[in-house]
């Protein structure tokens, strides 16, 4: 009971203890603070639009590689694969998530970011660069560090989430639907595709639930998008987000109208995954019951 | 046809994910070696160029670790145990979803949480309170498994014992708990290898340290945040040292999961 | 008698376990046979290999013949999907897909590309909730949701899902097991119905039943045909001591 509650009480105090600590930007700036464009914190001038910009704009980059890849391993693991490649695939996919976020990071810094600058980025300013609109996004300086970096190493680290709710989710989808489908004569994508049917909102939760991951990973992020608050429309340039602003920047904020900027920005963060998470739970519960979302959150 | 097809992609899909696995691991491992050596696992960091090591962040992990496991472990259990034995009313129904959205808030926030809990009023950073940033990541995730895995247990088996006369907490101690503390102990070990990799919270709760330091009232290394520092520092001497403490974390990490992985396949 | 389906020696296996032994069975066109015999027996799986549904357990392994309409549906040249599309099955458990009423029967169609225009598939649908005996019970409501039926009505939804891909063939797995009396006398009062345009394999516990809806009755005990012969003369005077004994109640 004392235990229970205390789950309750660090919830509440987080809250608590955020609110009362971001008071001093809160009452001095009000909702200017998430509109503003301009973070420069020597002259007392806080705006957080840049990092909930990057936060948002990484986090998309990262859902748009991740989601397809994350339903093509689950559908393999659970509709194709016999059980016994599917097993230790499993495993290895799960192994994927057991990885330190500061590890994708060293990782991101060392192997990922060359390969964009070399490789990656001059095929897609090649292909893409020329594009009306959207080539912008492909355009800039390439040093390999920046938004397009940060967004796929939210990729890569979003993809084992992803894949393992959606893969206990298609788990619970009745045989009977199946055989169903496969009586009619239809074929074995078709089944597949009924098989999601029956789990679109499941899938819809794991999503929600990668969205939630990537919008607060720090680590990984903070070492590979090269943090500068600006927004540019290019994915090459460096971007910030809130998680990594934190990170590079709480432990030397000594005065305290930096501290209480800090302290707002993870409160909105707070809030905003708290929100998101809740609603992948709902989702994801309208399916599995809550068992196979509560093992993998 | 499109059946064929879309079996060839959802494969790809698959050797991708592996592909990024094998990727990462042989980094690590050829990287990481190549700059090992005893020296390096029991010395302290020392100025860029005279060697150095991460002797004391291993410690200060260990401890951090050990602490937060006490604290996190008995918590988590026990609102587990709550969670599935009287958690069916709406107290349980929101200690549940707090719960499981607190295991998706960023553990940096938690960090945030810690620092104006302890780190401002004691005025500086300590091991206490980078130990305790990692029991609260802890809390939640061992009370849900314990959730779980009790859940698992046949109701026949209860019944059984309640049948005999047995009071309910007296079932629950001595029935339920031992048939479900092998799937208690696998989440607590899996909890224990994610806050040993965790960074973020430690950021600015522990912060860092030159020095061994056995007490939780200073400020402590941490293996996660020596990577951090030596990652994103400008020197290649320092890459080599983030690499070579990333094989000592990444394989601890991974010898945890494989062990789990063995023993629950055993317990079928 | 011609024989729409004709299965020879046929062997079944999970595994090394195995569950069928040398079946012999002529099935003739339009008629209606039943499966009976105790739990176990391996009628469900004998009635599953009629459309390689058991395809989908990997350790499932057929030795044997089975030919429908003189082609062998386990030689390498069979297309399974098309087996599937002229040999219909319900199952035991209704089981709807999560779309309307009116997407449940027309899936088949649309996935088999059978439908001219949008008014043929429109004429299909209707034909086959007609033929279902359930176009009255849900012709106003064929966008609503199919979990909204009652179970015989889901059931019956099923079963048009079935005819809608017009097959020759219907399969049926218990399918009035999980329904009330006056559902099952619906199925019932069906079955007999569609007997004069289908062949008809239907599987089931209920003894009365087997003599209810069908011509012919097989008897099947621990994997292995004992008795196949035209009802009558099995609910009066079967052949085999055994088939008395299960048949008058003595064991089950």
């Amino acid at each position: 009971m004392i235990s229970a509650a205390s789950i309750i009480f660090i919830v509440v105090g987080m809250i608590v203890m955020m609110v009362s600590n971001s008071m001093p930007t809160i009452s001095r700036f009000g909702l200017a603070f998430l509109t503003g464009s301009e973070w420069k914190p020597a002259d007392g001038v806080f705006g957080a639009l840049p990092f909930i910009y990057g936060t948002i704009v990484s986090s998309l980059i990262a859902l748009i590689i991740s989601v397809p890849i994350s339903l093509g391993i689950a559908i393999f693991l659970t509709e194709q694969a016999p059980k016994k490649i599917a097993a230790p695939i499993s495993f290895m996919v799960e192994l994927l998530a057991a990885i330190p976020s500061v590890v994708y990071g060293l990782w991101g810094i060392f192997v990922l970011a060359p390969f964009i600058r070399d490789h990656l980025g001059v095929f897609l300013e090649t292909y893409l660069g020329w594009i009306p609109v959207v080539g912008q996004l492909f355009q800039g300086r390439l040093t390999g560090i920046g938004m397009l970096t940060g967004g796929i190493i939210l990729a890569l680290m979003t993809t084992p989430i992803i894949t393992s709710v959606v893969r206990d989710i298609l788990e619970v989808v009745p045989n009977t639907q199946r055989e169903a489908a496969l009586a009619l004569g239809a074929t074995k994508w078709e089944t597949t595709m009924i098989v999601l049917g029956n789990a679109a909102s499941g899938i819809a939760g794991a999503v929600v639930l990668g969205l939630g991951r990537a919008l607060g990973e720090t680590m990984a992020v903070t070492m590979v998008i090269g943090n500068s608050p600006q927004i540019s429309a290019s994915l090459f340039e460096p971007a910030y987000t809130i998680a990594s602003v934190l990170a590079a920047n709480f432990a030397e904020a000594t005065d305290e109208l930096y501290l209480s900027a800090l302290i707002e920005m993870g409160l909105v963060l707070f809030l905003v995954t708290f929100v998101v998470n809740a609603f992948a739970k709902l989702l994801i519960m309208s399916v599995a019951s809550g068992k196979a979302g509560a093992k993998n959150v | 046809m499109l059946s064929a097809l879309m079996t060839g992609l959802t494969s790809a899909c698959a050797v991708f994910a592996i592909a990024i696995l094998v990727l990462i691991l042989t980094y690590i491992a050829v990287r990481g070696f190549s700059a090992i050596n005893l020296e390096f696992l029991i010395d302290t960091p020392k100025p860029v160029g005279e060697g150095g090591g991460i002797g004391n962040a291993i410690l200060g992990s260990v401890l951090m670790t050990v602490l937060a496991t006490g604290i996190g472990l008995p918590i988590g259990i026990g609102g587990g145990v709550y969670l599935a034995e009287m958690g069916s009313n709406w107290f349980g129904s929101i200690v549940r979803f707090l719960a499981d959205t607190l295991i998706g808030v960023p553990s940096i926030i938690v960090g945030i949480f810690i620092y104006t809990l302890i780190v401002l009023p004691m005025g500086r950073q300590s091991g206490l309170a980078g130990a305790l940033s990692l029991a609260i990541i802890m809390i939640p995730i061992v009370a849900r498994t314990t959730e779980e895995m009790i859940k698992l247990v046949p109701k026949s088996m209860r019944e059984g014992a309640l049948a005999l006369g047995a009071p309910e907490w007296r079932v629950t101690w001595n029935i339920v708990m031992p048939a479900a503390a092998s799937g208690i102990a696998t989440g607590a070990m899996l909890a224990i290898a994610r806050i040993s990799g965790e960074t973020a919270p430690l950021l600015f709760t522990a912060l860092n340290s030159r020095f061994y330091n056995y007490f939780y009232d200073q400020p402590m290394a941490s293996l996660t945040v020596q990577i951090y520092n030596y990652a994103t520092g400008p020197f290649d001497v320092e890459h080599q040292m983030a690499w070579a403490a990333t094989l000592i974390l990444v394989g601890l990490i991974l010898a945890i999961n494989v062990a789990v992985r063995y023993l629950a396949r055993r317990r079928y | 008698m011609e024989s729409k389906i004709s299965i020879s020696n046929l062997n079944f296996f999970y595994g090394k376990a195995q569950a069928l032994y040398d079946i012999n069975l002529e099935i003739p066109e339009r008629e209606v046979v039943a499966f009976i015999g105790p739990s176990g027996c391996g009628k469900s799986t004998f009635l599953r290999t009629l459309n390689r549904m058991n395809d989908t357990i990997p350790i499932a392994k057929v030795d044997g013949t089975v030919l429908i309409d003189g082609e062998d549906i386990y030689s390498s040249k069979t297309d399974v999907v098309a087996l599937r599309r002229k040999v219909g099955m319900v199952f035991q458990k209704s089981n709807p897909f999560p779309k309307s009423i009116f997407e449940n029967v027309a899936y088949g169609i649309r996935i088999n590309k059978m439908q001219t225009s949008k008014s043929d598939l429109n004429d299909r649908v209707e034909k086959a909730l007609v033929n279902a005996a359930l176009w009255d019970e849900v012709k106003d409501r064929l966008s609503s949701s199919a979990f909204g039926l009652s179970g015989g009505q889901q059931q019956r939804l099923c079963i048009a899902r079935a005819l809608a891909v017009e097959p020759e063939v219907i399969l049926m797995d218990e399918p009035a097991s999980a329904l009330d009396p006056i559902a099952t006398q619906k199925i019932e009062e069906l079955v007999v119905e569609l007997k004069k345009d289908y062949t008809i394999v239907i599987v089931t516990h209920n003894m009365q039943q087997a003599g209810r809806v069908s011509d012919r009755t097989a008897f099947f005990m621990l994997g292995k045909l004992i008795e196949y012969n035209p009802t009558q003369k099995m609910f009066t005077n079967p052949d085999e001591r055994l088939t008395e004994d299960y048949i008058t109640g003595r064991f089950g």
